[in-house]
């Protein structure tokens, strides 16, 4: 079975206060096990459905809506590469090139020792300093190849 | 004047962000005048500023409010700060640099609305911004402009942030209600309107990020002081993102009726490397793109309908001559295809067709009847769906053929001559 972290458990009493209606907690829930197990396993779908009284298959349903929520395992730092139209027309694609093979990675995998994951995203509204990607909860805009280095290289 | 900042003063003054420094930019001074109002007199100021709504469809707001089923209560307010429109990403510098400017807002609104509980909707990648928010409602709070009987009134309001997880379509407001709901952000047939049957089946008020700040002014000024800016239909300003050839992109505000050639070679700076302006979508990627020579086009509603666009979300995506249109078009399609919900068929398998055809064009592995099938394919998508993400992947694609049929042609005199 699956159980929250303590912290965790003060989050979602505070969360389940908000709405008048439990099931609208279910986004707020899982994003809060995305961000503490890096993906939501079938065990944390179930225990999901069991708090909100709704049925794991409710919970799968509306998890494979998103884009945000993984199945799977993810990196230390998931890497979301913006390639849509005004990155595209300052080169996004290029350094988006730059960055797989930098990490020896394809877009989409993860690495082996797990420290990054890499996606090609939808336009993350930062247009106006595009190319741009976000790292983890961070908007890093206006890059470089140089740039990009030195940000990858900063993380632990 | 092309450019006036109503939303965007004084925005880059460091901790804006904090209520000390608000209320001493006049911060929250609104509510002294708007509560010695009527709520239905608020409603009418707003009715009389002409402000329409900035998150794309230009409905006008107060005209929104006042549907609001009759007695039926509570409602709710949702404000829609689930930014996601390609090339837009003004909401996003509200809400970092100045986020109880639109606290402030939701408080008029739900005044005017007799609305007691509020959500803001963010996109799941702003959780910067919905963590700086919930701090900002804390501070709030403790000012006592938030909570039970606000300031001796008798009027409450509770705000909580939500964040969505990754989903374009969440940002029409019937699918950013089925996703509060805990749903799938799949679009809801319309009628019923949120107005009479929103979140919870309540009657509910969806306003953009940008529609909500611009309340704190009007509640100042007054409805003829906004309506006296910008043309006759189109009033006030304007925050306009110009993003990608130019040689200064940025967040701009501007009064509605400016010539996007101000707007592009004064503001933004021109063209990058001094190239030549090639087309233009001046509304967000779900809006038709226009060639060059339309650049005198007034950036006001009425304007840019008559040019065969729309304002949209005021994105304004800048183009040289470098690029060839069926290259954009694709990636755009690629976008539509990536966030149709699947729902309805015409937009769930035309977004797809629409796509494979591109590809099949730019691998030069097809004939010039492919033009007129991607046509025929809009044909059965356009204004055949329930909500607009149909009409959206359309836009470029029409608009695309209709002003840069050469580009397409010339995809296909390579292929003819088997250099693709």
């Amino acid at each position: 079975m699956y159980a929250f972290s303590q912290a965790a458990e003060q989050k979602i009493e505070k969360i389940l206060l908000k709405y008048p209606n439990k099931v609208s907690a279910l986004l707020p829930l899982l994003t809060l096990t995305q961000r503490e197990e890096s993906y939501i396993s079938p065990d944390a779908m179930e225990e999901i459905g069991r708090r909100l009284d709704v049925s794991p298959a409710y919970v799968q349903s509306v998890l494979t809506f998103y884009t945000m929520y993984s199945t799977q395992p993810v990196g230390k730092y998931v890497i979301l590469f913006c390639i849509n139209i005004s990155c595209q027309l300052n080169g996004c694609d290029d350094l988006l090139d730059y960055t797989a093979k930098k990490l020896c990675i394809e877009p989409g995998e993860t690495t082996p020792d797990k420290k990054f994951t890499l996606k090609r995203e939808e336009c993350l509204a930062d247009c106006t300093r595009g190319p741009m990607m976000r790292v983890n909860d961070i908007y890093h805009g206006n890059l470089t190849c140089e740039k990009i280095d030195q940000i990858l290289d900063s993380l632990a | 004047m092309p450019e006036m900042k109503l939303l965007f003063k004084n925005i880059d003054r460091e901790n804006l962000h904090t209520i000390d420094v608000y209320e001493d930019e006049g911060g929250y001074k609104s509510l002294d005048k708007l509560f010695a109002m009527k709520p239905d007199d608020v409603i009418a100021m707003v009715k009389t500023s002409g402000l329409r709504g900035r998150g794309g469809a230009g409905f006008p707001a107060g005209l929104k409010w006042s549907f609001l089923a009759k007695d039926v209560f509570p409602r709710y307010l949702c404000c829609n700060a689930d930014e996601s429109e390609p090339g837009t990403c003004k909401d996003r510098e509200l809400l970092m640099k100045n986020p109880h400017l639109l606290i402030e807002g939701m408080i008029i609104c739900s005044y005017a609305c007799k609305i007691e509980i509020g959500y803001i909707y963010f996109r799941g990648e702003f959780q910067d911004a919905a963590d700086l928010m919930d701090e900002c409602l804390e501070e709030a709070k403790a000012k006592g402009y938030l909570g039970k009987n606000i300031k001796g009134t008798g009027f409450n309001l509770e705000i909580h942030t939500h964040l969505g997880a990754g989903a374009y379509i969440c940002g029409e407001e019937s699918a950013l209600l089925n996703s509060l709901e805990g749903g799938r952000g799949e679009p809801r047939m319309k009628p019923p309107f949120p107005a009479v049957e929103g979140l919870y089946s309540k009657p509910t008020v969806i306003n953009n990020v940008e529609t909500l700040c611009v309340l704190p002014w009007i509640t100042r000024e007054g409805g003829e002081a906004y309506a006296a800016i910008g043309t006759e239909k189109s009033t006030g300003t304007k925050l306009v993102s110009i993003s990608g050839h130019v040689k200064k992109p940025g967040n701009y505000e501007v009064v509605l009726g400016t010539p996007m050639r101000e707007m592009i070679y004064d503001m933004a700076g021109g063209i990058r490397d001094d190239n030549n302006l090639k087309a233009f979508i001046p509304g967000g990627s779900s809006v038709p793109m226009l060639p060059a020579d339309m650049v005198d086009t007034l950036y006001d509603y009425e304007s840019l309908k008559e040019a065969g666009t729309m304002l949209g979300s005021g994105a304004l995506i800048v183009i040289d001559d470098q690029v060839n249109i069926v290259e954009s078009t694709t990636r755009l399609v690629s976008f539509y295809m990536h966030e149709s919900c699947g729902k309805c068929t015409p937009c769930r398998e035309g977004t797809r067709w629409l796509y494979q055809i591109l590809n099949r064009i730019m691998d030069g592995k097809g004939a010039d009847d492919l033009v007129e099938k991607l046509e025929d394919i809009c044909d059965n998508m356009e204004m055949k769906a329930f909500c607009p993400l149909a009409d959206a992947a359309v836009a470029p694609v029409m608009s695309g053929i209709k002003h840069f049929r050469k580009d397409y042609e010339d995809y296909f005199k390579k292929m003819a001559a088997g250099a693709v």
